[in-house]
Order: C-alpha cells, then structure tokens, then sequence
C-alpha cells in the first residue's frame, strides 16, 4: 500500500509574524521556516503504518519555491521513501494545491493521502477536503486515530462535541488533528540518509495545471491592539471589579 | 442575491452556529435559504425557518443523511447548484469546515474560510497566521463559497417565517458512514456560545484539579475550556482546547487560570469582552491582554473566587 503524504514550508510555530508596513502581506523574509505542524503528524502517521507493515511506501511532495526541497528533506529525515516538488514561484491557493495534488495522484496511484488538517499560515482548512472531492474520494478530516484493515479505513475524528467514528473505502483521504500522534525527531544518521534518497521536481505546466489564484489579497493589517495590563491586589478586588466596572455579572 | 446557508442540526433541533451564519448571509442578500440536509429533521427545518430573514427552508429527508456525511451533504447541496445561488454559507465550525471546502472544489471556486467581516458581495476579512494578522480578500468566481467566524456575527434573533419546502435528497455516495459517536456530556453552556468561560491551562498541573475549576464554572454558570499545553498533558478531552486549533470563543467574561497565553491560545480568546488571568507567574504574556491579572498561586485564589461569589 501506497501512502502520499502532502506538506507545507510555513513559518515556523514559534515566530511572532509581522505585517509589512505596505499592508501587502506578512513579512516572510529572514524569518525561521519549517514543516507545517499538522504535515508532521501526518509525514509520522505515514510512517508508523510502513513500520508496522500496512504500508510499503510514503511519498512526500510539496508545492512552492525551490527551497521546499528543505521540507521534503525533513520528510524523507522522519521516514519517507521519496519525494516530489512541484515547483513554482506563483502565491498558491488551497483550490490550486488540490488540483496539483490531483495529477500526482493521478500518476503516483495511492490508496491513501495523509495530510495536515490545515497550515498556519493562511489557516484555509481545505485542501485535504477540496482534494477528496476533485478526486470523489471519501474523507476522514481532523483524524484522531487512524485503523486499516480490508480496504477500509476506520477513523475517530475531533468533532465539536467529542469523537465521531467513520468508516471509509479506500482509496481516501485522511487530514490530520493535534492528537493523532507525537512526532518524532529526526535523528542525525536519518538526516544524512535522506540526503541520498530521491527527491525528483516537476512543475504546475508539466503537470497541466492551472495555478492562478482565484482570491486576490486587497490588504493586510494587525489585529486591533487589545488594552490590557490592568492588575487587581486580590479576589475582592477582582470580584468588585467584575460586578461594578465591567459589570459581566452580578 | 440568494444565498444557500449549509443548517448544522441533529436532526430534532439546529445547531446555534447556524443562527450565526443566517446573520452573515443577510449581509449579502435578501433572499436566504437554509439547507436542512437529515432525517425526520422536522424539528431543525421549522427551528430554522423561524430565524430572522430565512425565506425558506429546504429539508432534504433521507435514512443515510441521519447522522450527515461530508460527502452526502455536499452531494445534495451541490444538487441545489450552480445556477440560483450567488453565495453558500456555513458556519466555521467543525462541521462546515468538513463540509464546504467540498462544495467550493465541486463547483471549481474558492472558499473563504472563516470570514469575521463581510466587506461587500464579493469582498472579506479573514485572519490569518492564528489571527496575528487580518486579509482582506476578494473573490472573482462567479459563486462564493464561504465558512464564518459565529463569533463576529450575532445570532439571528426568532422572527422569520420562511416556508419550509421538501426538495430530494441526492444518492447516497456510498463512501463513507458514520458508524459511533463519543459526545462529551455536560450540563454546561457550550463553549462557543456561553456567556462566561472558564479555562483552565498546564498551571493545574492535574485533570483531578480541573474539579476545582468545575466548582466555580458551576457558581458563574460558565462554559470550561482548556489551552492546548492542558489537552496535550491529558487533563481534559480535545474538544476543551481554545485556541487557533480548537475552538474560537468570545464570551463577555473569560477567565484565564494557569494559562501562560501562548500565541495560539490568544488567537482563540481575545476577542473576548472582559479577559481576566490568574497566574503565579508576573510575566506570563496573558497578563498583556488581560482586563484584570491576579498575580498568586491559583490552589489559593481559585477557592477564595468560588467562595466570594457564594
């Protein structure tokens, strides 16, 4: 069983971004980048089901400039067996990456896709979705647990209430939520491993793709600034505050 | 302009989200219809018919829409398009952001997702990077698809008197079937729509503790909810976390106990009216929005709260 596993450069979880002064965008350069926190749940979920035998092989592949070869790297560092990079300057949009998806689906044949349920940089929460439905595939969004077992796949996903159980017929999709598994670190013998493993590059013209964004960013501003800081001595301050100042109860 | 609003229901009774999104389409048109895709969801197609501004409901009945999949739902709203809807809104809430991203691939367009301001028919503000930054973005096809924010829209108020029509419900698309359901059970207000939350973070150190928080979540009639450091430690379920990966909340009193107030935890409460924070630690970056911070050990200051509220 093939697995594809999609992934994302973003900035890194830990930088407080900025918005340029132009309000065109947030400023990217200089700034730390890494894998999309939900692409690395997804890249560990992938490989734990190649070592306990129910998957032969993970292919990781990402789309964007030529350094997210960096971030396949650290894929193939996790346990990926190779890599692809779809590469283009263009400002992707989730529509876009799911169609891109699409045609490597269509030439790599797997009967599974593990992805992030979404990146934190434009925070869409769609492409895993989109790519079910361009490819009328079932989807397993926000994954929690992930069994196979005879074709199906059985997956406990985070709803707003709990936990919902789904069984899905694969091939399918299946996107990522926080508690699916803990990551691994990649260890330094891995990291030099994965230098030597294939990373092959193609681009959205090969792939016969139309990239052009479908939202066009008008502006990008800070969030409003919230005044805080205030303090209170003790709780019953705090208490006569609540009720007499901002009076939010009684 | 009609808009289709994608109803978030179970059946006997709609889902508060869907009163949100009702709001955010009468801000693009006059003519909203709710989808009510389920079975025998009477109750949830006449709840919605009576929000203000609905003009009709439209119940799609079917045995395999009992418990909605992602792909039946979208099959029976996409039967319903393209053609009479310039617009298809749901709310951006667990299920709407399973569901709509599907609807907006089948028809070829883009999604906002999680509009907080609709500028113009065509135009919205989102967040983005957990809400440090804000986009407005503009979109040219010719249908929009779009989840919202319930937070930054108000509840439809009761009002409406739309009719409620019968249409088919698409096939069964045979992929995928909802076989279980763990729901948490709790007497509390839900998280997203109390009026006062409770939260509490990796600083109670156990989920034997979170009782404490129950005490006075009980006294204030308040919601619980955790930060992501108290879920990922295991001292409460997932669908506790608030934050930029859980849930969005903006009640008119938050309460912030031993959360430190990481990025993404901020990106799931600050909008809320009052904020305060209790936490040992003077630095803690929750005090910097914080209406009211009260610098103390929580073991003590949680009790002496319940019981000054008493």
């Amino acid at each position: 069983m093939k697995i594809l596993v999609p992934i994302k450069r973003v900035v890194d979880y830990n930088v407080k971004v900025r918005v340029k002064a132009d309000g065109s965008g947030v400023d990217t350069a200089n700034v730390k980048m890494s894998m999309n926190p939900f692409d690395e749940i997804a890249v560990e979920e992938a490989v734990r089901m190649k070592e306990k035998g129910t998957a032969t092989e993970v292919v990781a592949v990402s789309c964007g400039i030529s350094a997210c070869q960096e971030t396949l790297r650290t894929a193939l560092a996790l346990g990926a067996d190779r890599a692809i990079l779809i590469e283009t300057d263009a400002d992707l949009q989730p529509l876009a990456v799911a169609k891109l998806l699409k045609a490597v689906v269509a030439d790599e044949k797997p009967d599974l896709v593990i992805l992030g349920k979404q990146a934190i940089d434009d925070d869409a929460n769609q492409t895993g979705q989109m790519l079910a439905a361009l490819l009328d595939w079932p989807q397993a969004t926000f994954a929690s647990k992930v069994d196979l077992a005879g074709g199906i796949a059985t997956v406990k996903r985070e709803v707003d209430g709990g936990l919902e159980t789904i069984e899905i017929k694969l091939p399918a999709i299946v996107t990522t939520d926080l508690r699916l598994n803990e990551p691994r670190y990649a260890t330094l013998p891995n990291i030099m491993k994965a230098k030597k493993k294939p990373l092959t590059t193609t681009t959205p013209a090969a792939l016969n793709v139309d990239v052009a964004p479908r939202l066009i960013t008008l502006k990008v501003v800070e969030p409003p600034k919230r005044k805080g800081g205030g303090k209170v001595a003790d709780v019953k301050e705090l208490v006569a505050k609540l009720r007499n100042e901002a009076k939010v109860i009684v | 302009m009609s808009i289709l609003v994608i109803a978030e229901h179970d059946n006997a009774s709609l889902k508060s989200s869907t009163a949100h999104a009702v709001t955010a389409a009468t801000k693009l048109g006059n003519d909203v219809n709710v989808l009510v895709a389920g079975h025998n969801a009477q109750g949830a197609a006449e709840a919605a018919s009576k929000l203000a501004g609905v003009s009709k409901v439209l119940l799609a009945d079917a045995p395999y829409l009992a418990s909605p999949t992602a792909e039946n739902v979208a099959a029976t709203a996409l039967s319903l398009l393209p053609g009479s809807y310039t617009h298809v809104v749901s709310a951006a809430t667990g299920f709407g952001k399973n569901v709509s991203p599907r609807i907006a691939a089948k028809l070829d367009v883009a999604q906002v997702s999680e509009a907080t301001e609709i500028v113009s028919q065509d135009t919205f503000v989102r967040p983005i990077y957990a809400g440090n930054a804000f986009a407005t973005v503009q979109s040219k096809d010719a249908i929009k698809v779009i989840t919202v924010r319930t937070t930054a829209f108000d509840s439809a108020g009761a009002g409406g008197n739309g009719a409620v029509e019968t249409i088919a419900a698409a096939a069964d698309t045979g992929l995928s079937k909802v076989t279980g359901q763990e729901l948490t059970k709790s007497e509390r207000p839900e998280l997203t729509s109390a009026r006062i939350v409770i939260s509490g973070g990796r600083g109670l150190g156990s989920g034997e503790n979170f009782k404490m928080l129950e005490a006075l979540a009980d006294k204030l009639n308040a919601a619980l909810g955790a930060s992501r450091a108290a879920v990922d430690a295991g001292y409460v379920p997932n669908d506790y976390q608030v934050g930029q990966t859980g849930k969005i909340v903006a009640p008119d009193l938050y309460i912030a106990i031993g959360i430190s107030g990481a990025i993404q935890h901020l990106a799931g409460m600050k909008d809320s009216k009052v904020i305060v924070a209790i936490n040992k630690d003077p630095e803690a970056p929750i005090f910097q929005i914080a209406d009211y911070g009260l610098v103390g050990d929580l073991f003590e200051l949680v009790p002496q709260l319940t019981a000054e509220l008493g």
